[in-house]
């Protein structure tokens, strides 16, 4: 029996618009209170403006995505609402605080002048005077400021905070054309529903300057307070206390990953536990956030952990990998539930048709050929110990290494784009399109043992540990392969993959 | 009224100096016009007045008072100021703008209202029709009526002028000179006025103080400065409306000769 966890389609729709607008909202009223004052200073104290500047671009030019992680990692591992929050407001300054000195500036000096001669005082003149008439260049800097938010608060979803970008990320791992355009469109949709609405104001209080429109303009005052009340409950948000769930379910990007939560969310709500999924984390950040208690659970591998958490540059091979990770992680304050009983590593994959006509069979055959072949591989890949292993053992190198999204990786080389990619041994597609997986023969691959990992927290909870302890050791990497294959070549739901696992591999549920 | 006591002023630091040991009196009910070429520190005299520039040496003094000790807001609320560019306040109605600084002085808005209906009637711009109107409606001597309003509205002793006919058109400019002669009598205002255009100088002013490079080469009446000149600057100067007048009194008659105006 598979348990319907996918909520509705309007509920999850909701929950994202709802998500995206309270981060975008509050990250942009935040960047505003911080912006407006620090555009004021600078341009009261030019010489601060220098070093303000400098600062906010050096923001402004670290990637989004990094912003994101360096957040999560400065926060000590925690993810969702909060880094996400802190990021965005970090992005959303430098439009305000640029708009806002150059609206300062452009206040004509004479009408400077007559205010300092009526006998304004210095906050008079701010407030009375120059504020007033930067404003139009201060909300266009809003203006500016909303869209990229709106638009980078789709990433957010990378560390856990839900946003439109959850149908972004999901339909590019899943293949899930329709699910990308959902997401992007509703962003998009967002982004300029949120302008126009700032548009409209301006409009209206230019018209008001300009004696249009009466002083006490019934729209104004009703356009004022709707946005106030709007900033008021997106910053509630904040203090919002987190929905009431047993156990947080974490997983990566990838289709595996969420098949994996899938399964441990069905397992653990049928033994009447609330379940909360983050996901589509980074590599890094999901690692911190177990040890940060922000998330309970979820599937790592023994190579990823070897290679990349304890910085080992070699291969002693898998037994002593195993070995090592467990008491790595255990010694990182997390708790080691059991291996998951599949594996899945790296490997070098070419089109069956193709490597016949070469004859290749392993990658020792790819020495002197590689020069003249293109591969592909995923975000990671060629800079990965994998790769440097794989180049110094076997000598092989290519003419073009290309980076791929991993979703699109896969329909590269299928259409001969690339002759060789960086597969993952349990992915459905390697047999969906007839893939060859090339033998290594001198072990440059490291052995990436499925584990179960679980937050200190929740070892507390001998109920949810039960059933953790009952999903340890019992998937295969066929099992694997063949839910894989369901999600990214069939197309299905991730439910039904779930469903698969469920029924082929009997998580035996008696009470003991 | 206001004294200036040996003001001086340097922008570099003393190595040159914008106004230099500068003694002046301006008696009360006066108009003093101080005239000279551009760069002769007659900006920077007034300026000292309402502390918009600080002297290095020396100080000014108002009704005996050294205006450094008196609070710089209040003591620029009570001093009308008036210059070329006018700054009226482009996001403020007419209105408004007259009851800046009534309001800032925390008048009854019953009494900044009366004030500002009676000063738009004064420079002749009624409140009913020009009240609501934004800067950007009105002419160039509209807005500097208005800034004169604006800088009469709190009932000011002393009117510091920059200039304030300098933008306007010819005929705009002889009527607005006329009118403030007329507000000044009836106000009986100590008024600075700072102006490069002696013709002006002769017109509006009771005395008139030459300038150059930071001092004062005379100040008299106009007709003390043309009878007993003491500098051949002076002279010079103070010649040059009657020059002018007599070359164009020459054109009008030839022209009137060839019909031109017939």
């Amino acid at each position: 029996m598979s348990v319907d966890f996918e909520m509705k389609f309007l509920q999850n729709f909701l929950d994202a618009l709802q998500g995206h607008l309270s981060l975008t909202l509050a990250s942009v009223a935040i960047g505003i209170i911080v912006s407006i004052p620090s555009g004021v200073l600078a341009h009261q104290f030019p010489r601060a403006k220098q070093p303000l500047m400098v600062i906010i671009n050096i923001i402004q030019t670290i990637p989004g995505l990094a912003i994101l992680a360096l957040v999560v990692t400065f926060l000590g591992g925690r993810i969702g609402f909060l880094p996400a929050f802190i990021a965005l407001t970090l992005y959303s300054m430098l439009p305000i605080v640029r708009n806002t000195i150059t609206g300062l500036e452009a206040v004509p000096w004479d009408v400077s002048e007559a205010a300092k001669g009526i006998g304004m005082s210095r906050s008079q003149r701010l407030i009375l005077v120059e504020l007033p008439l930067a404003k139009p260049v201060i909300i266009a800097g809003l203006r500016t400021a909303i869209v990229w938010t709106v638009g980078m608060a789709t990433l957010a979803t990378l560390v856990g905070a839900p946003s439109f970008g959850n149908y972004i990320f999901t339909g590019l791992q899943t293949r899930n054309l329709e699910s990308v355009l959902l997401g992007s469109v509703a962003s998009a949709a967002l982004a300029l529903v949120l302008d126009a609405a700032i548009g409209l104001y301006q409009k209206r209080s230019i018209e008001r300057t300009r004696g249009v429109v009466g002083k006490r303009s019934f729209f104004l005052l009703f356009y004022q307070f709707f946005v106030v009340m709007v900033l008021v409950l997106a910053i509630a948000t904040i203090f919002w206390p987190a929905k009431q769930v047993d156990v947080v379910v974490g997983a990566k990007g990838y289709t595996e990953q969420h098949v994996l939560a899938g399964l441990l969310s069905a397992e653990l709500n049928r033994a009447g536990f609330k379940t909360e999924q983050k996901i589509g984390l980074g590599s890094q950040v999901i690692f911190e956030a177990l040890r940060g208690n922000s998330i309970d659970v979820y599937f790592e591998y023994s190579g990823t952990v070897w290679a990349g958490h304890m910085s080992h540059e070699d291969n002693p091979g898998p037994e002593v990998i195993r070995e090592a990770v467990e008491r790595y992680v255990e010694s990182q304050g997390v708790y080691f539930v059991g291996f998951g009983g599949f594996e899945n590593r790296y490997a070098l994959a070419m089109r069956r048709d193709r490597a016949e006509a070469l004859g290749v069979t392993s990658i020792t055959d790819l020495a002197g050929i590689g020069e003249s072949m293109k591969a592909g591989g995923d975000l990671e890949f060629f800079g990965r110990l994998e790769w440097i292993r794989t180049n110094q053992i076997y000598g092989v190198d290519f003419d073009e290494k290309l980076i791929f999204d991993s979703s699109m990786m896969y329909g590269a080389v299928a259409s001969g784009e690339v002759d060789v990619i960086s597969a993952y041994t349990t992915d459905g597609r390697i047999a969906a399109y007839d893939l060859l997986i090339l033998d290594d023969p001198n072990n440059a691959m490291l052995s990436y043992d499925a584990m179960l990992l679980s937050s200190d927290r929740i070892t507390k909870r001998p109920g949810v540990m039960r059933v953790l302890a009952r999903l340890a050791n019992r998937l295969t990497d066929a099992n694997m392969r063949e839910a894989n294959r369901m999600v990214d070549v069939d197309g299905l739901p991730v439910s039904t993959a779930v469903a698969f696992l469920q029924n082929t591999v009997n998580f035996d549920y008696k009470s003991d | 009224m206001i004294e200036f006591n040996s003001v001086s002023k340097s922008y570099d630091g003393g190595v040159s100096f914008a106004v230099k040991n500068f003694v002046l009196r301006v008696n009360r009910g006066e108009v003093l016009a101080l005239v000279g070429e551009s760069g002769c520190g007659k900006t920077t005299t007034l300026k000292m007045v309402n502390r918009l520039v600080s002297p290095c040496s020396g100080f000014v003094s108002i009704a005996g008072k050294s205006v450094l000790d008196i609070c710089v807001q209040d003591l620029r609320r009570n001093i009308g100021y008036v210059f070329q560019g006018v700054g009226l306040f482009p996001h403020y109605s007419v209105r408004e703008n007259v009851s800046a600084v009534p309001s800032l002085l925390g008048w009854s808005p019953e009494a900044v209202e009366e004030r500002c209906s009676e000063l738009l009637a004064l420079v002749g711009l009624p409140l009913a029709s020009f009240g609501n109107r934004m800067p950007m409606e009105l002419s160039g001597g509209q807005a500097q009526r208005v800034g004169v309003a604006r800088a009469l509205a709190a009932k000011p002793e002393i009117l510091l002028m920059d200039e304030p006919f300098g933008a306007l058109d010819p005929i705009n400019r002889a009527e607005l000179q006329g009118e403030f002669v007329r507000i000044q009598k009836s106000l009986k205002l100590t008024v600075v006025m700072v102006t490069h255009d002696v013709t002006e100088a002769m017109l509006v002013a009771d005395r008139i103080a030459i300038m150059k490079q930071g001092r004062i080469l005379q100040c008299d009446t106009a007709a003390g400065l043309l009878s007993s000149p003491t500098d051949d600057y002076v002279t010079k100067l103070m010649k040059t409306p009657l020059t002018r007048a007599l070359e164009v009194s020459k054109l009008v008659s030839a022209a009137q000769t060839t019909d031109y105006f017939r």
